[in-house]
């Protein structure tokens, strides 16, 4: 892509002419504030608080949506500019129930960020305030459009990233809210359950219901690790209190996923602590389960194998892998089926 | 003089699957035609109903919520059946200025209903638009087909009555 | 237009305002009493001819004497005496004349003498159904010139000549417009007319259309090839259905003319239209809310850049142009862009059309020369206030526009020197206010518009103007304090700088220019509660009138909460305790005893 050359507050950068203005602040280390915005998604423009200064441009332009163009020089932190941050974030109080105290999103949440930095504190507006019921109408997501700002991710990202559709915008202006047709519960809607809204939720509008109430952001750690669910790859953040995952995340554009996940990444982590969980092989002894070592199990494989194939040759043994393998470990077991037993009798559970 | 004819709209029942096949053959081919098609669609049926909407997303390939989120946007659209006339009472500018909101009021008061309900006996629903267009004739309404224009509160009465008196019109 | 001329030609006003002031039995009625008596005329309909306000009318022309008169106010009796009369025995009707073609002094004829007619130099002349008609006038010849002898650039250079400015509002230099769309890279591109007239009180594109849409049509065949666009869409409003309907004839015929199509005007260009009914969203005026309606989704707008010129339609360069701006070209075309000049000031050419309305005495089209001053165009063409009130304001530019005082009237029609004054140009919407109009509740009107006409996707215009109408609605109700108007300015300011697209950057305006002409009037709100036009609720008394009241009793009737008492044939009273305002004895009182204060 063609380099281009811009100034940014005074500092002149150089940049290539697919970056939006923002990207190529970010870049260079200039963070503009921002809400609609998500790395994930097309840009949108429409909350307004990216909006910059550009030299010559017919009014103030969203920098999330905006190319860069040889020479431009552009203001993100003028006077006017902040007062304008500033009233949005105060016309978005307006409308929004701040009980950040018990908000499952308070410490992670873009609306609280923006209006710290800006020190709104109350909003000197006063007016209509929309009462929307709580949607809690599955195990998984819940829905608070009290707290939405219509930045539209959640409509976006099922639509541009998942293919799926189960929101839209429902009526206009004021009245106007994301919402499925018909006002269904998600059961009834095409939703895979995923949990991508909630993840590209900035505020608590939507949230997932196994974590609610488990831990505050900073309660927790994060432990980065791989999805097992499948051969993807897809990098999760495990959130861990006092020794217990109680939600996982996905960095955002980090590694093959990019953020996004499965329904079974992101909220199939029951497993881990559950009761009915094997910790170690069984071995079936006189039509019972029997608790055993690795040793023990693996040797009794090993010799009913031998076994089998002594009697009954190679092809009497056959061999079925896990998706929740990795690739390495899947070749290591079509390794072993091939080279160590000889057959040809592998196949993996991806194909039932 | 098509214009003037009071065409009493016949809505196909919802049940009755042909005219939205119908409708659905003509834009077959045509892109972007969400619009046209729920229009024409609403015409034939006289609102959106869900059952209707969920047949026309799943053969013309639309999802069902932007279908929901794009007759949720415009005003035309309803999703729910509406009476006989349908009275639009223009609340433009001019209108405005020549006092609507009497208008409106008035037909509140003789029919007994509040603005976007239809009377009990389904012969009206009520319904507030933006500038028809026709300011010089303030203020306006318009009940089925026919615009009256110059109103006074006054004469509102004898206009709804005139929708009772008139022999049923048979179309052929 | 029969074979053997008649002496008299009738021709009937036939747009949506003749219709609505019953235009329908005048042409039933005609039409019988043709059909069974023998008089020397041939019918015809037309669009409107610009006087709304003495519809329904018809223009008698004699063809032996060549000259016309135009009779308004009509109604089924009155056209068969019109017919008695003027066609059997040679005498005019002066009483009923609304002017005389020999007389432009006589009647209202200065209603039409002091305009001067480009973009409507056919609507209510010439029968809209009618493509021959439009040819006979000299139709098509301006495409047939553009698409024969003159290279795609030779008309954009010729527009540009013109000094022709987009007629929908924003006022940006057509052949600049129509440059960008030739230059953008692509093989397939778009041209659209924006017919998605929304401003209440704008009716000017609506008249053109049912008037003359072949004059719009052909503008699109000629803009088309100057911008090498091969598929045209005309965006039009459900709500004018009888528009939709000329346009739908106008084009078939065209098709059958060849002069859509492949191959058009015998040239290997082709051409093709597609008309597109809008849903009943305001803010589909806007170029990209319009495209995305006619992509079939929620007509919300998108930030630009990137242009239409360059990313529109589908992605391709699109080029769209207002009803008013492309009804104009083939004039321009015919004439040249330098006779187009000739009209109008420094930087803003040619004409204008008007919508008058409101308190105005001559409600209708007024097509001025830029640069007329509002006063020629209220007072001169309007006739002035309804009643002989005095005039207190105009709105000029519908929700996105301001409302001007009477010290602005001598203001010229000028792009530069309407936005200076606060308001805008608009699409040309002019509402007359007298002392009945209240300021504050015209501002609050606005802006309910707008909110209620937001589409919801930014900030500023979703809850920025909600919070403003809620202000002027408190100041209206009589709950306003003082510091109220000084929180709408500055939130006017922010909504203005922050907004996503026009809707809501100019939704402010009638707003910022009331409290700047018309403060008075806030301050009579907020601090001394009155509404001295008589018009919010709240804020007034009603009164009767003892000595002039006959005691008839309409209004103890009509009253719903039973506030006003009297004896029959005794002046009756108004219980202010119980009365809600709500002003229906008013309307209902036959001596206007009834007052509000």
């Amino acid at each position: 892509m063609e380099e281009i050359k811009i100034n940014i507050n005074g500092r002149d950068i150089v940049t290539s002419a697919d970056r939006t203005i923002m990207e190529a602040a970010r870049d260079h280390g200039i963070e503009i504030p921002n809400l609609c915005y998500e790395e994930r998604l097309e840009p949108y423009g429409s909350c307004r608080i990216c909006l910059v200064e550009v030299e010559g441009a017919r009014g103030l332009l969203p920098s999330c949506y905006t190319r860069v163009t040889e020479g431009m020089v552009i203001r993100t932190n003028t006077d006017e500019l902040h007062r304008i941050r500033k009233t949005i974030i105060e016309l978005l109080l307006s409308d929004h129930p701040v009980d950040c105290m018990t908000c499952e999103r308070a410490g992670n949440c873009k609306l609280q960020d923006l209006a710290y930095e800006y020190g709104v504190k109350k909003s000197p507006f006063e007016g209509e305030v929309h009462v929307y019921d709580i949607l809690a109408d599955n195990p998984l997501i819940e829905r608070d459009y009290n707290k939405c700002v219509l930045c539209g991710r959640c409509i976006r990202i099922c639509r541009e990233v998942q293919g799926v559709g189960v929101y839209d915008f429902v009526n206009r202006g004021f009245k106007a809210v994301p919402g499925t047709p018909y006002g269904k519960p998600l059961q009834e809607t095409p939703c895979e359950f995923c949990g991508q809204c909630v993840s590209t939720c900035p505020t608590g509008a939507i949230t997932s219901i196994p974590s609610k109430g488990k831990g505050r952001i900073w309660q927790v750690e994060k432990v980065r690790t791989t999805c097992t669910y499948c051969g993807c790859g897809c990098q999760i953040d495990l959130h861990v209190r006092e020794g217990k995952v109680v939600e996982v995340s996905s960095p955002v554009m980090v590694g093959p996923g990019e953020g996004n996940l499965c329904v079974k990444g992101r909220y199939g982590y029951g497993f881990i602590d559950h009761p009915d969980r094997l910790t170690s092989p069984l071995i079936r002894k006189k039509g019972k389960l029997v608790e055993a070592s690795w040793e023990e199990a693996l040797d009794l494989v090993a010799r009913s194998i031998r076994k089998a194939v002594d009697t009954s040759g190679p092809d009497s043994v056959a061999f079925l892998t896990s998706a929740r393998c990795t690739n390495e470990e899947n070749y290591l077991m079509q390794k072993l089926a091939r080279a160590a037993v000889g057959t040809n009798n592998i196949d993996h559970c991806a194909r039932l | 003089m098509e214009e003037g004819c009071n065409h009493k709209h016949r809505f196909a029942s919802v049940d009755d699957l042909r005219p939205l096949e119908e409708i659905l053959k003509r834009y077959e081919k045509e892109k972007g035609a969400l619009i046209p098609l729920l229009q024409e669609t609403q015409e034939a049926y006289g609102y959106l109903d869900e059952k209707i909407m969920r047949m026309l997303a799943k053969k013309a390939g639309y999802q069902l919520s932007q279908i929901y989120g794009v007759a949720t946007f415009y005003t035309q659209f309803r999703l729910q059946p509406i009476g006989e006339y349908l009275i639009k009472v223009c609340h433009g500018t001019a209108c405005h200025v020549a006092g609507a909101d009497l208008i409106t009021e008035e037909v509140c008061n003789q029919l007994g209903i509040k603005e976007k309900e239809t009377t009990p006996d389904g012969k009206f629903t009520l319904e507030s638009v933006m500038c028809v267009g026709a300011c010089s004739l303030s203020p306006i309404m318009i009940v089925g087909e026919d615009t009256h224009g110059k109103l006074k509160p006054t004469a509102i009465k004898k206009i709804l009555k005139s929708y009772y008196g008139e022999p049923k019109e048979e179309d052929e | 237009m029969g074979e053997e001329r008649t002496r008299y030609k009738l021709v009937l006003g036939y747009g949506t305002c003749g219709i609505a002031a019953g235009a329908n039995a005048v042409k039933t009625a005609l039409e019988e009493a043709v059909e069974k008596g023998s008089y020397d005329v041939d019918l015809d309909i037309a669009g409107c001819m610009g006087y709304c306000f003495k519809e329904p009318i018809i223009e008698v022309t004699d063809r032996e004497r060549d000259y016309s008169v135009v009779y308004g106010d009509l109604d089924a009796k009155k056209v068969l005496q019109v017919l008695e009369e003027h066609i059997l025995n040679g005498r005019v009707i002066e009483e009923w004349v609304v002017r005389k073609s020999d007389d432009p002094s006589f009647g209202e004829g200065d209603f039409l003498a002091n305009q001067h007619r480009i973009v409507l130099r056919n609507c209510g002349r010439i029968n809209p159904e009618s493509i021959d008609e439009y040819i006979a006038v000299g139709g098509y010849q301006a495409a047939r010139k553009a698409l024969t002898q003159m290279t795609s650039e030779e008309v954009i250079d010729e527009v540009s000549k013109s000094g022709l400015r987009g007629r929908g509002g924003a006022g940006f230099p057509t052949g600049t417009k129509w440059g960008f769309a030739r230059k953008a890279r692509g093989e397939e591109k778009y041209l659209v007319c924006n017919a998605d007239e929304g401003d209440p009180g704008a009716f000017m594109d609506r008249s053109v259309l049912e008037g003359d849409p072949h004059s719009v049509i052909e503008g699109m065949i000629i803009a088309g090839y100057a911008i090498g666009a091969k598929q045209g869409y005309i965006y039009c409003r459900a709500e004018y259905p009888l528009a939709l309907k000329r346009l739908e004839i106008a084009i078939d015929h065209l098709h059958q003319r060849g002069y859509l199509g492949k191959g058009i005007f015998g040239t290997d260009w082709d051409f093709d239209i597609k008309i597109k009914k809008g849903a009943g969203a305001f803010v589909c005026g806007e170029e990209t809310a319009l495209m995305a309606s006619i992509e079939g989704r929620r007509g919300m707008p998108n930030p630009r850049p990137p242009f239409p010129a360059n990313e529109g339609l589908w992605r391709k360069p699109t080029n769209i142009n207002n009803v008013e701006t492309l009804a104009a070209v083939p004039w321009i075309i015919s004439h040249g862009g330098d006779k187009y000049a000739e009209l109008g000031t420094e930087k803003s050419k040619g004409t204008k059309v008007f919508c008058l309305a409101g308190k105005v005495r001559r409600s209708g089209l007024a097509e001025v020369p830029m640069g007329y001053t509002l006063r020629q165009v209220i007072f001169d063409v309007g006739g002035g206030v309804r009643e002989g009130k005095e005039f207190k304001a105009v709105q000029m530019g519908g929700p996105s526009g301001g409302c001007l005082p009477a010290e602005l009237l001598d203001t010229p029609v000028d792009y530069e020197a309407i936005t200076a004054t606060g308001a805008i140009m608009g699409s040309g919407g002019m509402i007359v206010a007298d002392s009945s109009t209240c300021m504050v509740d015209l501002a609050r009107y606005f802006l309910s518009f707008t909110q209620e006409e937001s589409c919801g996707k930014c900030v500023p215009c979703r809850i920025g103007t909600k919070r403003m109408l809620e202000i002027l609605t408190r100041i209206c109700e009589g709950k306003g304090v003082p510091e109220d108007m000084e929180k709408l300015q500055t939130l006017a300011a922010d909504i203005k700088a922050a907004s996503l697209c026009a809707l809501g950057g100019t939704a402010p305006n009638p707003v910022l220019t009331t409290l700047k002409y018309f403060r008075n009037e806030y301050e009579d709100h907020i601090l001394r509660h009155k509404c001295t036009a008589g018009v919010c609720p709240a804020l007034i008394t009603l009164f009767i009138n003892e000595e002039t009241c006959t005691g008839c009793g309409a209004c103890l009737k009509v009253c719903p909460t039973g506030a006003i008492s009297g004896e029959k044939k005794e002046p009756h009273k108004i219980d202010p305790e119980l009365c809600i305002r709500c002003k229906l004895c008013l309307s209902r009182c036959p001596t206007e005893s009834i007052w509000a204060e």
